[in-house]
């Protein structure tokens, strides 16, 4: 038992893994210690998920050899890699939404029996929670919890299947700095139990915080040997995934705020349950400003942002551009005034998946010449316009024909970004517009949004992101519950303040 | 009382309801998988013209049910090798499934000699009990006046409801229909759960084929059961994809094809062809009722019904 517990919980050695001819993955070694919260720091499109998901039994490497505790692995299916004692807790949780709590933890756990009763498998989620500390409603169903209750479901469901390796891949994209806090010290407790954590991230005050080592990965191959989280700075770290120095850029104070650009009052919007989501909100936004919206995911930033851009009317309130009034103005007539927007989703929403990556950077522009004469498409716009663009914005691993899902996420954000800043606009929002990206495309997007602001842009930026909202921000506003609950200036804001806002802690007006 | 046009009706159209019963519960254990299945019509013609040939040919009727649901089955698996493996649009590949199991039925129909076209059945399923209980009022003909295979569809309903809902694989199979991908990362074979849902729903569409042919007509001519295929597909929208409810919904629908032959007997005449037409005028109102609106999202259909799965795809 000496050699078993001396082995490494994963030993990876020359993993690659090709999509479409693009290597996800090249020639990747990574080893994982027991009792170890061992950092996998990337950018967007490096190959993080890519390697997680072979880890976890999701995907099968083309070539190379993983070792779990010692034993030579090769999995077919998740299912193999549960077997061997690992979990994984994908940044898209793996939740069946219609299914209760209790359900999704017992959902494929070859442990139970084959008859059931809800009533034995809600105690036994009731009393797993409990045990860690992470309370759950067995009774709920998924579609109901915050997200921060649906993570907790989802590692608890690795817990109860007793997972000595645990992955978790970009775990506080949707926490508050509260739940995130309260998440490290659970990750640390595992750790401390002598299971081995895999933490994907590219925040790197939380690799520091938490990791004991740091991989790091860039176009899908290892950069050097693992660090020890203690020996490397930030600045070291972020120039390590990047392959050379790169400060993210911030927003100098505003000179020039303009007029009022965009006045909404008094909005009220219903969500896809046909519940008030946005619950009567105010705002102005100047020309020349960047407003941004905290909170939460799921308190009404989606419902605010749709009726701005025109795709759901709202059930009472008034938006207006320039003094004029918008409410009941079409999709269409919005973009012709001036209304760009950047959605979160950029697959469906923004961009047409099908669609070659030319044709999606014109799909806004393509209803006039130079894009189409008459009822004629001009197909050479698109190429020299397409070519000029991904040129400019950098979009990366684009090939004439084939159609832009193919791209990574990265790449996707600077499509969608570079077609709607080639329009002419007088408001742009922006909901989480760096979700996802690493540093380098982060950077290229902050750069855009600041660049609009100059150019006497009103910037709306719904994030969830608060290092992004306190870096750009010249007001910062507080969704709680549909309801705005604060307002910070930029020099107000802080994160503390900013997390108890959104955790709905209203402050009292001294 | 057990003469009274009422009992009469409810009895004829627990009759009627039963081959929509098979095929209903067999059309919802496969979409609870995600896979819709649109070859209905054709798996019971099939299923019906297997079961009246193996009848035919050996004289029992057990072997027919057999029969019928080995060839539902196994003509359904056309559509799960194209929906599941190939990944094709499983609309497309649902009709043509039907328009091909209509066209079998029809050849069988006149293949052999002598052909199977006008034959009556060599056998038939009566009921299992006469006189004593069968004989009280108004439960002896609705609960024991029945032949095997109306209680062996109550079995059916029951037992695809405990499975549903109370079993692991019922889980398991929910999970799948709802999010494969999620069903996936939990350990679940979605590949090996939609080919056994499809091939259940195929068996189960031979069965209902076969009480047509066996029992209802029993006979064998083109186009044997109307549209009875189609009428199941809506049925499982109706039921909201619950297998009691399409237990009742079935009977309901029996009872509006019987509504021609009790307005007879009540001696109230109506154009026969437009009374025909009841059953599916009741079956369009009832989807347009429940699927419009905000209803639809309270009806539960599985919410990957008809996206193929693609563990890899990017």
């Amino acid at each position: 038992m000496t050699l078993r517990s001396e082995s490494p919980a994963l030993d990876l050695r020359g993993i690659s893994k090709a999509f479409y001819g693009v290597k996800a993955n090249d020639d990747v070694d990574f080893e994982l210690r027991q009792g170890e919260v061992h950092a996998l720091l990337g950018e967007n499109g490096a190959g993080k998920s890519t390697l997680c998901s072979i880890i976890a039994g999701l995907y099968r490497p083309d070539t190379g050899t993983m070792h779990v505790y010692g034993e030579p692995a090769h999995f077919r299916s998740p299912k193999d890699a549960f077997a061997a004692g690992i979990g994984m807790v994908y940044q898209h949780f793996r939740l069946v939404n219609n299914l209760t709590v209790a359900e999704n933890m017992v959902l494929g756990n070859a442990d139970l029996r084959m008859r059931y009763s809800d009533v034995d498998i809600e105690r036994q989620t009731h009393e797993i929670g409990n045990r860690y500390g992470l309370p759950v409603d067995p009774q709920a169903r998924i579609w109901q919890l915050s997200v921060g209750e649906q993570q907790r479901v989802e590692i608890l469901k690795q817990l109860q299947r007793n997972a000595r390796i645990l992955i978790l891949d970009e775990p506080t994209a949707v926490l508050t700095p509260q739940e995130s806090d309260q998440l490290f010290r659970t990750v640390r407790q595992m750790a401390d139990e002598g299971r081995a954590v895999i933490l994907v991230s590219h925040k790197l005050h939380e690799i520091k915080q938490v990791s004991d080592r740091v991989t790091v990965l860039r176009h899908g191959r290892r950069v050097g040997e693992p660090v020890a989280t203690a020996d490397a700075t930030p600045r070291e770290l972020a120039a390590m995934m990047v392959g050379h120095d790169l400060v993210l850029p911030t927003r100098d104070p505003n000179e020039h705020l303009g007029d009022v650009v965009l006045s909404i009052q008094d909005l009220r919007v219903r969500n896809d349950r046909g519940l008030e989501a946005v619950r009567g909100v105010s705002l102005d936004v100047r020309r020349g400003e960047i407003v941004g919206i905290a909170g939460v995911a799921g308190n009404g930033q989606r419902e605010l942002a749709y009726a701005i851009a025109g795709l759901r009317r709202p059930v009472a309130g008034t938006i207006a551009l320039d003094g004029v009034d918008i409410t009941g103005t079409s999709v269409t007539s919005r973009i012709a005034r001036g209304i760009g927007y950047v959605p979160q989703n950029r697959l469906g929403m923004g961009l047409a998946p099908g669609l070659t990556t030319e044709e999606n950077l014109g799909l806004k522009a393509y209803r006039k010449p130079p894009f189409s004469r008459g009822p004629f498409l001009v197909p050479k716009t698109f190429k020299d316009v397409g070519a000029q663009l991904i040129d400019e914005y950098d979009i990366r691993g684009v090939r004439p024909g084939l159609p832009i899902r193919l791209l990574s996420g990265g790449n996707l954000q600077k499509a969608l970004i570079a077609r709607e800043v080639t329009q002419q606009h007088s408001v742009l929002v922006a909901r989480s517009p760096t979700r996802g990206l690493d540093v380098g495309a982060t950077g290229a997007v902050r750069n855009l949004l600041l660049r609009e602001r100059d150019g006497g842009v009103g910037v709306l930026l719904i994030s969830e992101d608060l290092d992004e909202l306190l870096a750009l921000s010249d007001r910062l506003l507080v969704l709680f519950e549909g309801r705005i609950v604060g307002e910070l200036t930029s020099d107000e804001a802080d994160p503390a303040r900013l997390g108890l806002l959104m955790a709905g802690h209203v402050e009292e007006t001294a | 009382m057990n003469d009274s046009v009422l009992i009469l009706t409810i009895f004829a159209a627990i009759g009627l309801g039963t081959p929509l019963v098979f095929a209903t519960v067999g059309e919802i254990l496969t979409e609870r998988s995600g896979v819709l299945n649109l070859g209905v019509q054709g798996m019971m013609l099939v299923g019906a013209v297997a079961g009246f040939w193996a009848t035919f040919k050996t004289g029992n009727v057990f072997l027919g049910v057999i029969a019928a649901i080995v060839a539902g089955a196994a003509i359904s698996l056309i559509h799960g090798f194209s929906s599941v493996t190939l990944r094709v649009s499983q609309i497309v590949s649902g009709l043509a499934l039907t328009i091909f199991g209509t066209g079998l039925s029809e050849f069988i129909g006149r293949a052999g000699t002598p052909a199977l076209v006008g034959s009556p059945s060599r056998a038939t399923f009566s009921p299992i009990l006469e006189g004593g209980i069968a004989d009280w009022p108004i439960v002896g003909p609705l609960i024991f006046g029945h032949d095997v295979l109306v209680y062996l569809s109550w079995l059916v309903v029951a037992g695809a409801s405990y499975y549903l809902f109370h079993t692991k694989l019922g889980l398991s199979l929910r999970a799948v229909g709802e999010d494969p991908a999620s069903a996936d990362a939990a350990g679940v074979n979605v590949t090996r759960y939609r080919y056994a849902h499809v091939v259940l729903g195929g068996a189960l569409s031979g069965l209902g084929g076969a009480y047509f042919s066996l029992v209802l007509v029993p006979s064998w001519q083109d186009d044997l059961i109307g549209g009875a295929g189609w009428i199941a597909i809506a049925l499982v929208i109706v039921a909201s994809w619950r297998p009691w409810r399409a237990l009742f919904a079935a009977y309901l629908f029996g009872a509006a094809g019987r509504v021609n032959f009790t307005l007879q007997t009540l001696e109230i005449s109506a154009p026969s062809n437009l009374l025909a037409m009841i059953p599916f005028v009741l079956a369009i109102v009832a989807m347009l009722v429940l699927t419009s609106g905000k209803r639809a999202r309270l009806l539960g259909a599985p919410a990957a019904l008809g996206v193929p799965y693609a563990r890899e795809q990017r």
